[in-house]
């Protein structure tokens, strides 16, 4: 807070940090943040450092580590399989977040039209993303089956014949896409929640000027809602750079590599080549991947986020 | 489950029409566009899960059948007791109970202090320290998790518990953010009046600050269960003899062994997700508020 007034020579801040009651309260803050602070060290900077040494050594655990130079980092640009892995995240990041961002948004909006059974509804979008899991994955795989499967079988039902989603190079990611559709529901609740906060008097403007609902949606609707479109996207994003997991149960990376991803080929190098000095380099690219993301999406922001004071 | 913040429940008004003007059919047709799309969005998401349960009670053939049956033609429920039973998964669950309680129990504690340090505690590098904790929330897991791996390699702890719930007792920056956001809005003349009390920070979180966040603190241990649950990474790095093996483990281990029995994985899928559909329908409002404050501390 403002020093109202200020002593002769000494600064506010001076006089406040040798009061023995502020240097009581500094410990206290310290004694009740020490588990972050020490997580901090222990499994949080420490080890980002650490994996930053780590990429300039070779190591498999078991010899000694040995100094490696830019070894690891040469090796990175010239390897194909890291390129295909960038390819194929970025290819899966952007195709689920545009179709999961664009089917939450018109799902809330349905949701906000003081709709009967709105809970009924929410519980059932909200369901998937709760219990993603092995277990999910595990369905997803029986229902993307070519032969069998959910998804083909409707299709067939129509006369269209399915492709072999999760086993054909073509289809294995956009089959990963839709599942992951499916379980992005948690952000319709964050959206509905926005939409809950435009306040009417907009929509009564609009309307007093003749506008439409296409009008409303686009000059009131999207624009007040962009900051929290803005916050789904950047961390929809960044989830879906790290759904390697599911994708480790479901294909391993296959067919032909089709699905590897960035993290899935950082686990590949660490946990089944024990190649630790190139996984560390390869989690840093990651990082650096998602640096740059996240800016180019905050330079970008600046284009189409409207803060409302 | 109690909430003190208002619930999304009412949507703000749309525009009103006098009854009988000409425009109530266009309004009724709009409603009518909505449902039909709500209830077409609600078939895609929820069939899944009943194809999930049909599978689950279906014959091998029935399984594989071509062109497929919607509906097994007796419904097989000695698939679950067979899938259970083909590996150890009783052991499973046992230890993932285990692991998510450490880790449910190690989150609550080590996120509520630094909350309330970051909440009400002055200090000078406060403000540093926060920026630093929010900006960890951009590290992705997989930068940290080759020398956090080597870490315990070289304590010996791999193939114990200790890897998978020991980071959990050490604070987590987005529910500290999550509870820090919460923790301001308590009115700081309760502090106030407690320490005049003679209360100190412990006896003033634990009485005030706990009771008046019940919501915020319910839904952290739900994310941290569902996660800790769900989780599935980090055990297979760390967890390398079959009786330590979690539910995820295990399940994915079934897939690897049984390639084509659908519906007994099913059936073990079904039944490793009811803790999570137990505690997601006692607590769905919590799950919801959980969503919506974080959600809104993005803004």
């Amino acid at each position: 807070m403002a020093q109202a007034a200020p002593t002769l020579e000494l600064p506010g801040r001076r006089t406040r940090r040798t009061s023995p009651l502020a240097r009581r309260e500094a410990r206290a803050f310290y004694g009740f943040a020490s588990p972050w602070i020490l997580g901090f060290i222990l499994f949080g900077g420490g080890p980002v450092v650490a994996a930053l040494l780590l990429s300039f050594a070779h190591w498999s655990l078991l010899s000694t580590p040995s100094w490696a130079g830019l070894a690891n980092y040469r090796k990175m640009f010239a390897d194909p399989l890291f390129y295909k892995s960038i390819g194929n995240t970025v290819y899966f990041g952007a195709g689920s977040v545009v179709l999961g961002v664009v089917t939450s948004f018109l799902l809330a909006i349905l949701l906000n039209q003081k709709v009967r059974g709105l809970g009924f509804f929410r519980t059932v979008f909200y369901l998937p993303s709760v219990v993603a899991g092995v277990a999910t994955a595990i369905l997803w795989i029986n229902i993307l089956q070519p032969d069998s499967g959910l998804i083909n079988s409707f299709l067939r039902f129509f006369g269209i014949k399915g492709p072999g989603w999760l086993v054909d190079e073509h289809w294995a990611i956009p089959g990963l896409i839709l599942m992951s559709v499916w379980g992005a529901g948690n952000t319709i609740v964050i959206y509905l929640a926005g939409l809950q906060g435009i306040s009417p008097t907009l929509y009564e403007a609009a309307l007093l000027d003749g506008a439409g609902w296409w009008d409303r949606f686009w000059h009131v609707t999207v624009p007040m809602m962009s900051p929290v479109i803005f916050f789904n996207v950047v961390t929809s994003l960044i989830a879906s750079l790290q759904a390697y997991t599911l994708v480790l149960v479901m294909t391993e990376g296959g067919p032909n590599n089709a699905t590897l991803m960035l993290g899935l080929y950082i686990y590949r190098q660490a946990f089944e080549y024990f190649d630790m000095g190139y996984a560390a380099a390869l989690s840093w690219a990651m990082f650096a991947l998602i640096g740059v993301v996240t800016a180019l999406q905050f330079v970008l922001a600046r284009r189409w986020v409207h803060y409302d004071a | 489950m109690t909430l003190t913040a208002t619930p999304p429940q009412q949507a703000p008004p749309t525009q009103r029409r006098p009854i009988g003007s000409s425009q109530t059919s266009v309004e009724r047709f709009r409603k009518t566009i909505t449902y039909v799309l709500l209830i077409a969005g609600t078939a895609v998401f929820v069939i899944p899960f009943l194809w999930m349960v049909t599978t689950s009670l279906k014959t091998s053939q029935e399984v594989l059948a071509y062109p497929p049956k919607v509906l097994p033609a007796t419904p097989r429920f000695d698939n679950y007791p067979a899938a259970w039973t083909s590996l150890p998964f009783t052991t499973f669950l046992i230890n993932s109970i285990i692991i998510t309680g450490l880790s449910v129990i190690g989150n609550l504690v080590s996120c509520v202090l630094p909350a309330y340090a970051f909440a009400r505690l002055r200090a000078r590098s406060r403000g540093a320290l926060f920026a630093l904790m929010v900006a960890t929330m951009a590290i992705p897991a997989e930068v940290t998790l080759v020398p956090t791996f080597i870490m315990f390699s070289k304590l010996n702890l791999v193939n114990t518990y200790w890897p998978l719930f020991l980071p959990a007792w050490f604070g987590y920056a987005f529910f500290i953010f999550l509870l820090r956001q919460f923790f301001l809005t308590i009115p700081q003349e309760l502090t106030d009046a407690a320490s005049i009390d003679g209360a100190g920070h412990l006896r003033t979180l634990w009485s005030i600050f706990l009771p008046m966040s019940k919501p915020a603190i319910a839904a952290v241990a739900i994310f941290s269960f569902v996660g800790n649950w769900n989780n599935f990474l980090t055990p297979l790095i760390y967890l390398r003899t079959q009786n330590n093996f979690t539910l995820a483990l295990g399940l994915s281990l079934f897939k690897g062994q049984y390639e084509t029995q659908y519906n007994q994985m099913m059936a073990v899928g079904i039944i490793s997700l009811l803790p999570i559909l137990i505690v997601f329908f006692l607590a769905q409002r919590t799950f919801v508020e959980g969503v919506r404050l974080s959600g809104l501390g993005g803004r």
